[in-house]
C-alpha cells in the first residue's frame, strides 16, 4: 500500500533519463500519436497533457484508455475530477465509443472526484492517503495498466492547504510508477504556464501541448510533444482532429524523407506521353502535378492515367473535389476513356467530396482513410487547388507535403491537376507546390494563326531522362494523343493546322526556353 | 439548539489507518462530542485501509474526513479535527455558552 511509497522507488524518474536503455512505450491506439512518438507513451509511467479549456484533453485521455481496452488488453482507470460519470459518458458516444459497455465488462472504471471547497470545512491537518486508496482499489478491482487523471488539478480549488497537495502530488507521481501503470495526467494551461499550479514539475518523462485555434472561422488544433525524455520526437506541431472516430494526429511529415524510391514504372495511360518519359511513364511512387489553365485537359490527362491503372489491374483511388463521379464518367466517356466498368469492378473509386464541406485537417484525415481502407495503387487528386480554397498557402504546402510522404511511403503512384488562371497569378501557388512533386507537367494553350490549340510539356521530371520538347495535345473521341509540334526554320512553333503545313516534325534539341512555355 | 436537544448525531469518521493524524483526529472529535453533544452521539469510524471501496463509494480522498451524517443536511469537514472551533461551525452546532 501506500505507506511504502517512499523506501520502495526513492527516485525512479532519474532512471529512464540517462538513455542507458530504450524506453518501453505503451502504443495509445491514437492515430498518428504513436507515430510521432515512435510508438506510444512512457509505459508505467505519467504523461502530462497540457493545453487551454476546450483542447480536446479530456476526449484524447479518454481514448487513451478507450483503446487500451479495446485493442491492447490493459483495463484503464479514469479518475474525473471535473466531469461527472454521466457526462463522461455522453462525450465519448460522441467519438463512438461505449463507455458503459466497458465499464460493465470491467475494462474501464470511471470514478467522479467531487471536491468543491465551499461544501467542505478545513478544521486540522490533513493529506491525500484517501485518494491513493481509492485509485489503489479502483487499479486493483480490474486489473488496470492504465490510469488517466483529469484535472487534478482542480486538488488546489478544493483544498485550501497548497503545500499538503504539492507533497501529496508528487507522491502520487511516485506512487503511479510503483503501481506501473502508464498514465496521462491532464493540466489546465494558464498565460505562459503550462498548466496553473506546475504540474510540469512532476511529470518529467513526457509531456504534451494541445492548442486550439480559430483562423477564419474554422479551429484547427495542434499538438505538439514537448518534451520525451530518452526517446526521439519529432518537435513540430501536429495537426489534429476530432471527429465521430475519436481523435487523429496528422503525423505524416514525421515520416520524413525515408521512403523507397522505386525504378519500377507506372504508364500515364497515354503512349505519347509515355514516349516523352522515355518510354516508360512515371516512376511508381511518384507525385505528379499536372497544371494548366481551365479546358486545358487536366482532368482528361488525370483519367487517363486512372484508367491504365485499372487496366492493369491495379486500384485507383479518385479524388474529385470539382465534379460528381457521374459527371466525371459522362465526360470522359466523350474522349473515349470508360470509367463506368472499372468502377463495377472495384478497381476505380471515385470520392467526390466540395473541398468546402470541411476543414483542411479534415480533409487530410478523411484522405489518410480512404487510403488506408481501400489500398489503392494511384491516386488522383482533382483538382488540388480547390484544396486552396479551405487553408492558407502553406497550409495547403504543408497538407500535401504529408499526403505526398504518405504515399510515397506505400509506393502508391499520385496525380495532381492543378489549376491555375489565365492571368498567372495563382502560378505562385503551383511553383509552391510543385518544389514538393517529382514530375511537373504543362498543359496550355497555343495560340497562333487565329487557333488556339492545346500543348503540353514537361517541366521537370525527378531522375528521369525526359523530353524536353512542347507537344500538341489533341483530344479524339479515342482519347488523348500527342502530336509533334513542328518548328518552322525560323523557330516557330507550328500547331494545329498550321502543322500539316510543315513536312517534317522537327527533331532538332532544345526548343527556345521562353517559347513554348506556355501561352500566357 | 432546538433540533440538537432531541435528535442523535451520528458522526461517521473516515481516516486511513491508524496513523498520528487517525489518533488525534478521533481523540478531538471524542472530547468535542462529550463536550457538545454529550449523550446524543454515535461516531463511526471507517477506516479505508481496511475498507478500501469505500473511499469510491463514499467519495472520499482526503483523511481524516468526519461526515455529518445526521441531521440532514450532510456536512463533511477534514483534518485532524484540532482546530475545534471550526469543527463546531462545520457541524453546526452551537458552542457552550462557558466555553470561549
Amino acid at each position: 500500500m501506500p505507506t511504502s511509497v517512499h523506501r520502495s522507488n526513492p527516485v525512479p524518474t532519474k532512471r529512464a533519463g540517462n538513455g542507458r536503455q530504450p524506453l518501453a512505450k505503451a502504443p495509445t491506439g491514437i492515430p498518428g500519436l504513436d507515430e510521432i512518438t515512435n510508438g506510444g507513451l512512457p509505459r508505467g509511467r505519467p504523461t502530462l497533457v497540457c493545453g487551454g479549456a476546450g483542447c480536446g484533453k479530456t476526449l484524447l485521455a479518454l481514448e487513451f484508455l478507450v483503446r487500451g481496452a479495446l485493442e491492447y488488453d490493459e483495463p484503464g482507470v479514469f479518475m474525473s475530477f471535473e466531469e461527472t460519470a454521466d457526462d463522461l459518458v455522453d462525450n465519448a458516444r460522441s467519438l463512438g465509443f461505449d463507455l458503459p459497455r466497458l465499464s460493465a465488462r470491467r475494462r474501464l472504471l470511471l470514478d467522479y472526484v467531487r471536491l468543491e471547497r465551499s461544501e467542505l470545512t478545513e478544521a486540522g491537518a490533513y493529506d491525500l492517503e484517501g485518494l491513493f486508496i481509492r485509485l489503489g482499489h479502483a487499479i486493483d478491482s480490474i486489473g488496470a495498466k492504465r490510469v488517466v487523471l483529469d484535472t487534478i488539478e482542480l486538488l488546489f480549488s478544493g483544498l485550501s492547504d497548497r503545500f499538503v497537495v504539492r507533497a501529496e502530488l508528487a507522491r502520487l507521481f511516485r506512487w503511479l510508477k510503483t503501481k506501473r501503470v502508464t498514465a496521462i495526467v491532464t493540466g489546465e494551461r494558464e498565460a505562459e504556464h503550462l498548466t496553473r499550479h506546475g504540474l510540469e514539475e512532476y511529470v518529467s518523462d513526457c509531456v504534451i501541448l494541445l492548442d486550439q485555434r480559430v483562423k477564419e472561422q474554422s479551429a484547427t488544433r495542434r499538438l505538439r510533444i514537448l518534451k520525451y525524455r530518452g526517446s526521439a520526437h519529432g518537435g513540430n506541431e501536429m495537426p489534429f482532429l476530432i471527429d465521430d472516430h475519436g481523435v487523429s494526429v496528422l503525423p505524416i511529415t514525421s515520416l520524413g524523407l525515408a521512403h523507397p524510391a522505386s525504378t519500377a514504372h507506372v504508364s500515364t495511360g497515354v503512349s505519347g506521353l509515355d514516349e516523352m518519359f522515355g518510354k516508360k511513364g512515371y516512376f511508381r511512387g511518384n507525385s505528379v502535378l499536372v497544371s494548366g489553365t481551365a479546358g486545358t485537359g487536366k482532368s482528361s490527362l488525370a483519367a487517363h492515367f486512372a484508367e491504365a491503372a485499372c487496366r492493369r489491374g491495379e486500384r485507383c483511388l479518385y479524388f474529385a473535389f470539382e465534379e460528381s463521379p457521374s459527371q466525371i464518367v459522362r465526360n470522359m466517356r466523350s474522349i473515349g476513356v470508360h470509367l463506368a466498368p472499372w468502377m463495377r469492378r472495384d478497381l476505380l473509386h471515385i470520392h467526390a467530396q466540395r473541398p468546402t464541406a470541411l476543414g483542411l485537417e479534415a480533409h487530410l484525415v478523411a484522405m489518410h482513410r480512404l487510403i488506408d481502407d481501400w489500398r489503392p495503387r494511384v491516386v488522383v487528386v482533382d483538382p488540388v487547388t480547390n484544396m486552396i480554397a479551405v487553408g492558407s498557402e502553406i497550409e495547403v504546402k504543408a497538407m500535401l507535403a504529408r499526403l505526398i510522404d504518405l504515399m510515397k511511403l506505400r509506393q502508391i503512384t499520385a496525380l495532381f491537376t492543378s489549376l491555375t488562371e489565365a492571368d498567372g497569378a495563382a502560378e505562385r501557388t503551383d511553383l509552391g507546390v510543385s518544389s514538393l512533386m517529382d514530375v511537373w507537367m504543362l498543359l496550355g494553350n497555343l495560340e497562333a494563326n487565329g487557333e488556339r490549340n492545346r500543348a503540353i510539356q514537361i517541366v521537370k521530371a525527378r531522375g528521369m531522362a525526359h523530353s524536353n520538347q512542347v507537344r500538341e495535345f489533341v483530344m479524339t473521341d479515342r482519347g488523348v494523343t500527342l502530336v509533334d509540334v513542328s518548328r518552322r526554320a525560323d523557330g516557330s512553333v507550328a500547331i494545329g493546322s498550321a502543322r500539316g503545313a510543315q513536312q517534317q516534325p522537327t527533331r532538332a534539341g532544345a526548343p527556345q526556353p521562353g517559347r513554348g512555355r506556355k501561352a500566357k | 439548539m432546538k433540533d440538537g436537544k432531541r435528535r442523535t448525531w451520528r458522526l461517521r469518521l473516515y481516516v486511513a489507518g491508524q496513523t498520528p493524524k487517525s489518533i488525534t483526529a478521533l481523540a478531538n472529535l471524542q472530547r468535542l462530542c462529550d463536550n457538545h453533544l454529550a449523550g446524543r452521539y454515535r461516531i463511526e469510524v471507517v477506516d479505508l485501509v481496511s475498507q478500501p471501496h469505500r473511499a469510491r463509494r463514499d467519495d472520499i480522498v482526503v483523511v481524516p474526513t468526519l461526515v455529518r451524517q445526521l441531521p440532514p443536511p450532510i456536512r463533511k469537514i477534514i483534518g485532524d479535527l484540532s482546530n475545534v472551533e471550526r469543527v463546531l461551525v462545520g457541524l453546526d452546532v452551537l458552542p457552550r455558552d462557558d466555553e470561549e
